[in-house]
């Protein structure tokens, strides 16, 4: 155990006492942990902003969404379809899904009546495509029971209002034949600038005072369902044939969004971030080993006389490593602090175009991998020097 | 009761890049007891240091018989040899060796850095307290280059005796010192190796130094022959002795050549 110690403490007083030689030969490995480290959380924030954007843009990774559409001229209207939607939903037990109408609703604007582009859903969408407020609220459950439907609209309707904020609870009328007051609860960003008006409206309300115009949009609804990964073959299958089944006359067909993710990005990148780490660490090991051999030959005396001091050759050859692996661990520790600084320096904003709703966590693995590294360049840059300082002869040492 | 250290007949030779045996020592006997001290002297490239090489287990005789304690060094493996050495011998160079980059008390405490147990643990109070006793209490942490001469020596002379060792070896003590220092630096190992009851050997070419010591030896031509030195008159007693031996200087093994050792040992 001391002798442990004592070649530990050994080696952290070398270092020490040569902290300058010892900054400069361990700068390049700080930097290839750092970069190990950090390019890797970098990459996870990366891939995590491009999956929630992903994910706004075409829904969480699996959706399957269902298309249905009447085979024939004799309609059994929209009920039946939502019928064998719900049914098939309870079958499955899926907890995570939306109808989807996508439609224009006449809106009496301050500058006159107009249709506005409105996307009829169920509160759930906002899980599958990330959706959150700016301003005020999302949709409830007790929602679609409120006698008035409400309206979550863009920055773009809002700013149509001659409004800023939702502080005087706008209201404004919607639909044609049957206009109703509804109120504006929540809003979300524009996704461009520019960007025309638009709303999310409850499909349960809106269908209650509003009958979609077939010219302009969809009529029935489509259905989003968010599955799990290794499910969602089986289960495009399934619920297209039950849907169908539960709906005669309707062609049911299933797509999904797996072609849509941002996978590739993340594989290269991260192998990218690796291979420039791992070269930095493999040039500041070279550097390492050229430094611990200059030091060997200027310490030789100073390793006769601790061979004097009873030193054996395998703590002078265990000290020499170690004072190698001590050095490049303070520094891959450096390294990683360097990389965590560096991650919350990020201005996200700015960076990604928008915020990361879910942060990946600190890729502790990474910095691990990192400080592994480190050590075992550490290990061998110091073989060498070890096995020069272990084959000094004493008397010549003292000498020298 | 066996002698402290005992070499008998002992000989050093090393093989010269032109395959010629220079002989260094030759015939060494010299015994040492507990609490003696014995001087060695001889003129540069006589051989000294490597019989304090030899004394202190940093090299092995060709030939001959070493015992340390009544055990026969040659049997002890690598291992014990260079544990004897940490824990027995405590090494005063004429040049210090301390340590560079290290205060006086790191010097110090630097040869329990491979002790053991309280004694590891405690390798600073020990330093400390030490260094008090050479009387450098007040520049614990002062570096060797702020150091006189002197004082230098007294932070070699107080790391070679942290450990307590049983045969204190000094190798030129007051080579590198004035006449007056280098005399306060003897009376200080004197006083020590007394206090401790440690056997003092000490190599040296200065006859007023070898003078302090009960027994007193002069090493020429590698052979090792008892003197008398006044201690008042730092002078030889009778006849300056010499060596006649066979040749130093052998082409391999046959006597044609004499010559005084001119390769540093």
């Amino acid at each position: 155990m001391t002798g442990l110690v004592g070649a530990v403490v050994e080696a952290w007083d070398e270092l020490r006492i040569h902290r300058l030689r010892v900054l400069l030969a361990l700068i390049g490995v700080a930097v290839a942990v750092a970069s190990i480290t950090g390019v890797t959380a970098a990459v996870q924030m990366l891939t995590q902003s491009f999956q929630e954007q992903n994910d706004r843009n075409n829904g969480r990774q699996v959706t399957l969404q269902i298309n249905a559409w009447q085979q024939t001229q004799e309609t059994t209207g929209g009920a039946a379809i939502e019928a064998a939607f719900a049914s098939t939903l309870d079958r499955y037990g899926i907890d995570y899904s939306s109808r989807m109408l996508q439609t224009a609703v006449p809106v009496r604007l301050p500058s006159g009546r107009r249709p506005v582009n409105m996307q009829a859903v169920d509160p759930e969408i906002s899980i599958l495509n990330r959706i959150t407020t700016l301003q005020g609220r999302w949709f409830t459950d007790d929602d679609a029971r409120s006698y008035a439907p409400q309206l979550i609209v863009n920055e773009a309707f809002l700013a149509t209002l001659g409004l800023s904020d939702l502080s005087s609870h706008p209201t404004v009328q919607i639909g044609d034949v049957t206009p109703v007051r509804a109120e504006v609860i929540g809003v979300t960003a524009s996704n461009w600038p520019g960007e025309d008006p638009s709303a999310y409206v409850l499909y349960d309300q809106l269908t209650r005072w509003y009958s979609p115009d077939p010219n302009i949009g969809q009529t029935v609804p489509t259905l989003e369902v968010w599955v799990p990964q290794d499910q969602a073959d089986a289960l495009s299958v399934r619920i297209t044939r039950d849907v169908q089944a539960a709906a005669p006359g309707w062609q049911v067909e299933a797509y999904d969004n797996r072609q849509m993710g941002g996978g590739a990005i993340d594989g290269a990148a991260k192998w990218i971030g690796i291979g420039i780490g791992g070269f930095a660490l493999l040039l500041g090991g070279l550097g390492l080993v050229n430094i611990s051999l200059v030091t060997v030959r200027y310490r030789i005396r100073e390793i006769g006389i601790r061979r004097s001091f009873g030193a054996t050759s395998a703590r002078i050859f265990f000290g020499v490593l170690m004072e190698s692996v001590v050095a490049t661990v303070v520094a891959g520790v450096v390294g990683v602090a360097l990389a965590v600084v560096a991650i919350r320096a990020i201005p996200i904003e700015t960076l990604f175009g928008s915020g990361i709703q879910d942060m990946p966590p600190f890729p502790v693995s990474a910095a691990l991998v990192g400080l592994a590294s480190a050590a075992a360049v550490g290990t061998l840059a110091g073989v060498i020097p070890a096995t020069v300082a272990v084959r000094i002869k004493v008397i010549d040492a003292i000498r020298y | 009761m066996s002698a402290m250290i005992e070499l008998t007949e002992v000989t050093r030779s090393v093989r010269l890049p032109d395959e010629r045996v220079l002989e260094i020592l030759r015939g060494v006997s010299l015994s040492v007891d507990q609490g003696e001290h014995v001087a060695v002297v001889g003129r540069s490239g006589t051989g000294k240091s490597t019989l304090l090489n030899i004394l202190g287990l940093l090299d092995a005789p060709t030939t001959g018989r070493y015992l340390l304690e009544g055990e026969p060094v040659d049997r002890l493996s690598q291992r014990v040899r260079t544990a004897h050495r940490g824990r027995d011998f405590g090494f005063v160079f004429q040049q210090f060796h301390l340590l560079p980059g290290r205060t006086a008390v790191e010097n110090v405490a630097a040869p329990l850095l491979y002790a053991r147990g309280r004694t590891f643990w405690n390798r600073t109070r020990l330093a400390a307290r030490m260094l008090e006793r050479v009387g450098l209490g007040e520049r614990l942490d002062a570096m060797p280059e702020t150091l006189s001469g002197g004082e230098q020596q007294r932070v070699a002379i107080a790391r070679a005796l942290v450990r307590s060792p049983r045969v204190i070896l000094a190798d030129e003590p007051t080579g590198a010192l004035d006449v007056e220092t280098g005399g306060e630096v003897m009376d200080l190992l004197d006083e020590i190796a007394q206090e401790t009851g440690a056997a003092l050997v000490t190599i040296t070419h200065d006859l007023a130094v070898a003078a302090r010591a009960a027994r007193q030896f002069r090493l020429a031509d590698g052979v090792l022959v008892p003197v008398e030195i006044d201690a008042r008159t730092a002078d030889w007693v009778g006849d300056v002795p010499t060596s006649a031996g066979p040749p130093l200087v052998a082409d391999r093994g046959a006597a044609t050549e004499r010559r005084l050792p001119t390769v540093a040992p």
